[in-house]
């Protein structure tokens, strides 16, 4: 596969500018950005708090209209997409982790892991039986029917990990994902998102501030003030051997 | 659109994670249902008590026994409004094609001389001598028969006690009643009167010495009439007012008269309506504000579901079977508590007016519904503005 064709399944920003508010009020989050995203390498957002990144994720996962600039995302362009055709596109195609996990509290973790599942027209039951199973696969198989206030934070984490792996969805947005945890379950979630969410078509993007965890990215792209200061390829060889791409 | 198809295919699941979220949380669950509850509860109990209030006010037609039609002056407005009419109207009645037969029932304000010689003002209701007919049915002391004694009269029990306050019931006592002496022959049963005055049956030509001379000479304000079998009662009022100029009403048209006069011309619509919608806004502000507030609480989670693919429809769907969950138990639990306050209270509240007919449990039902709806509309606005990109701030 070229790189051209990878790109084109990647993910695309050109020139893409985000305002808030209006008028004096008006706050310009992205200044004209432009990146490619690989698909097949997990990629690092980093960068000084109020530079963009979380403002980027939200457009690349389709949850947030840039205000000019066009995006494209595993070959689709969003800003031709309905509010209703983005949604159907975030359920098929995009698997979500965030800070502070977000799990609905109510729900055991397999039931919040098969949620994805039902958005996407799965009988109950069948929902139920696949998350038992991913979350067999991020080590959580015997916590199945705990509720998340009974979980660790990092086994949470671990739950939000199989929820926005369960529908193998080929974009997986990451926001601070080892933030809200201590450095060493840190490392494993980092460790877990690459095994299982790094395939050749897949599009994986982390926002990150915890440098502890950059050796996990392939690429490391830093945003200053809404635009891209910087972009590199981590070397395979500082990397332990562990940690590469299944 | 039909149900299903709103919902979409799977529409069990959204039922599932709607019903999870709303029970997950067991102390915000039950503050909803309480809230809810005593919303209804308030409604229907208030609404009850206004509906036990007005059938008071047509007691006296409701105890009535026999008759299907009530036939009187033109001008009465309600069963107190008393206009007598003339002693031949009874014939005119009898001549009418349809009617089986037709009696004098007279009605009026007396005034009774006890042996201490204080006085009580009393309803006197003066029946056919011949039949008794409209006599009361649940005797305590004594048999209807004994009105047929000399001066006979009977007391409802009520009265007897009001009258004769600490005495056990029992027949012998003796009043009088413009200067003619009066037996108490039976003690009965009456239904709660709007009005608190006892109310002494006898016989038509008893009850006219009972009261002093009208400068008209008539004391006739009733005749009674049954149909013939056959016979619409209805349609045989419409025949009597045309022949005989009189107003004729059956029992249950008597008292629809009755309770428009009392709800157009008292002060109850207007005390009992403020005090049921100062229940309806209580209730509604109550099962409002804790079903917004719960939509509020879960935000975050609402977001999480928009933002994971979830359509404005289903989140729709969701948050109406929430509302329609916690309005189906609030219902519930709102009428057998009203219903469990209207027994028990009127067990240790005799005087207390509570009635509870199937409109009441109608009207609250609506009421519920509109209550749901009016807050389940705020909590959707609320999420279907919700930008699903909130969820990435920390904050939703």
């Amino acid at each position: 596969m070229n790189a051209a064709v990878q790109i084109a399944r990647g993910a695309t920003c050109r020139n893409l500018i985000k305002d808030y508010g209006s008028g004096d009020s008006r706050v310009r989050a992205l200044r004209g950005l432009d990146l490619d995203i690989a698909p097949g390498e997990l990629t690092l957002l980093v960068g000084p708090s109020g530079c963009g990144k979380t403002t980027l994720i939200s457009i690349l996962a389709g949850t947030l209209d840039p205000t000019s600039g066009d995006v494209s995302v595993l070959g689709v362009d969003l800003r031709r997409l309905s509010k209703y055709e983005k949604a159907a596109f975030r359920a098929k195609n995009v698997g979500f982790v965030f800070q502070q996990f977000n799990l609905l509290p109510a729900l055991t973790a397999v039931e919040n892991v098969a949620v994805p599942l039902v958005i996407n027209g799965s009988s109950k039951a069948a929902a139920v039986t696949r998350a038992a199973e991913v979350l067999k696969a991020v080590g959580l198989g015997e916590r199945v029917h705990s509720l998340p206030s009974q979980l660790s934070g990092g086994q949470q984490q671990r739950v939000a990990i199989a929820r926005a792996l369960v529908h193998q969805p080929r974009l997986l947005v990451a926001d601070e994902p080892t933030s809200a945890i201590d450095a060493r379950t840190g490392q494993a979630i980092m460790k877990l998102i690459r095994e299982l969410a790094l395939r050749p078509d897949r599009v994986a993007v982390v926002v990150t501030h915890d440098a502890r965890v950059f050796d996990f990215g392939d690429r490391i792209v830093t945003l200053e003030d809404g635009r891209v200061a910087g972009a590199k390829r981590v070397e395979r060889a500082v990397k332990n051997g562990q940690l590469t791409p299944a | 659109m039909s149900w299903r198809g709103f919902l979409g295919r799977k529409e069990d699941t959204v039922i599932w994670i709607a019903l999870k979220m709303l029970m997950g949380d067991k102390s915000k669950y039950f503050a909803i249902v309480f809230g809810v509850s005593f919303a209804c509860f308030l409604i229907t109990e208030q609404s009850a008590i206004f509906c036990g209030v007005m059938l008071r006010t047509t007691s006296q037609i409701r105890d009535t026994h026999g008759a299907d039609i009530w036939v009187m002056n033109t001008g009465v407005r309600y069963v107190d409004d008393l206009k007598a009419i003339s002693d031949d109207d009874l014939f005119r009645v009898r001549s009418v094609p349809g009617v089986a037969w037709a009696v004098n029932l007279y009605r009026g304000q007396g005034q009774a001389q006890l042996a201490d010689g204080t006085y009580q003002g009393v309803i006197l209701m003066g029946l056919d001598d011949a039949s008794l007919t409209g006599a009361p049915t649940h005797m305590l002391v004594g048999k209807i028969g004994d009105l047929q004694f000399p001066d006979a009269i009977l007391v409802d029990e009520a009265g007897f006690h009001q009258m004769w306050p600490g005495e056990p019931l029992h027949a012998g006592r003796v009043i009088e009643m413009n200067q003619r002496r009066a037996v108490v022959v039976g003690v009965y049963r009456a239904s709660q009167t709007f009005m608190t005055m006892p109310i002494i049956y006898t016989r038509f030509s008893q009850a006219t010495l009972f009261v002093p001379p009208t400068p008209t000479g008539r004391l006739t304000p009733f005749v009674l009439a049954k149909a013939q079998p056959g016979v619409d009662p209805e349609e045989l009022t419409r025949r009597i007012a045309e022949q005989t100029d009189l107003k004729a009403l059956t029992n249950v048209g008597f008292a629809n008269l009755t309770m428009m006069y009392y709800l157009q011309h008292t002060g109850i619509p207007v005390n009992f309506g403020t005090t049921v919608l100062l229940a309806f806004l209580v209730g509604t502000a109550i099962a409002g504000q804790t079903f917004y507030l719960f939509t509020v609480e879960n935000l975050k989670q609402f977001g999480t579901l928009k933002a994971m693919g979830m359509s404005d429809q289903r989140i729709v769907a969701m948050i109406l079977i929430q509302g329609g969950v916690v309005g189906a138990i609030g219902y519930g639990v709102g009428v057998g508590l009203a219903s469990a306050y209207g027994i028990f209270a009127q067990r240790a509240m005799p005087l207390l007016a509570f009635f509870l007919p199937w409109q009441v449990l109608a009207l609250s039902a609506a009421a519920m519904t509109l209550i749901v709806l009016l807050a389940s509309l705020l909590s959707i606005r609320r999420v279907l503005v919700l930008e699903p990109a909130i969820v990435f701030q920390g904050g939703a």
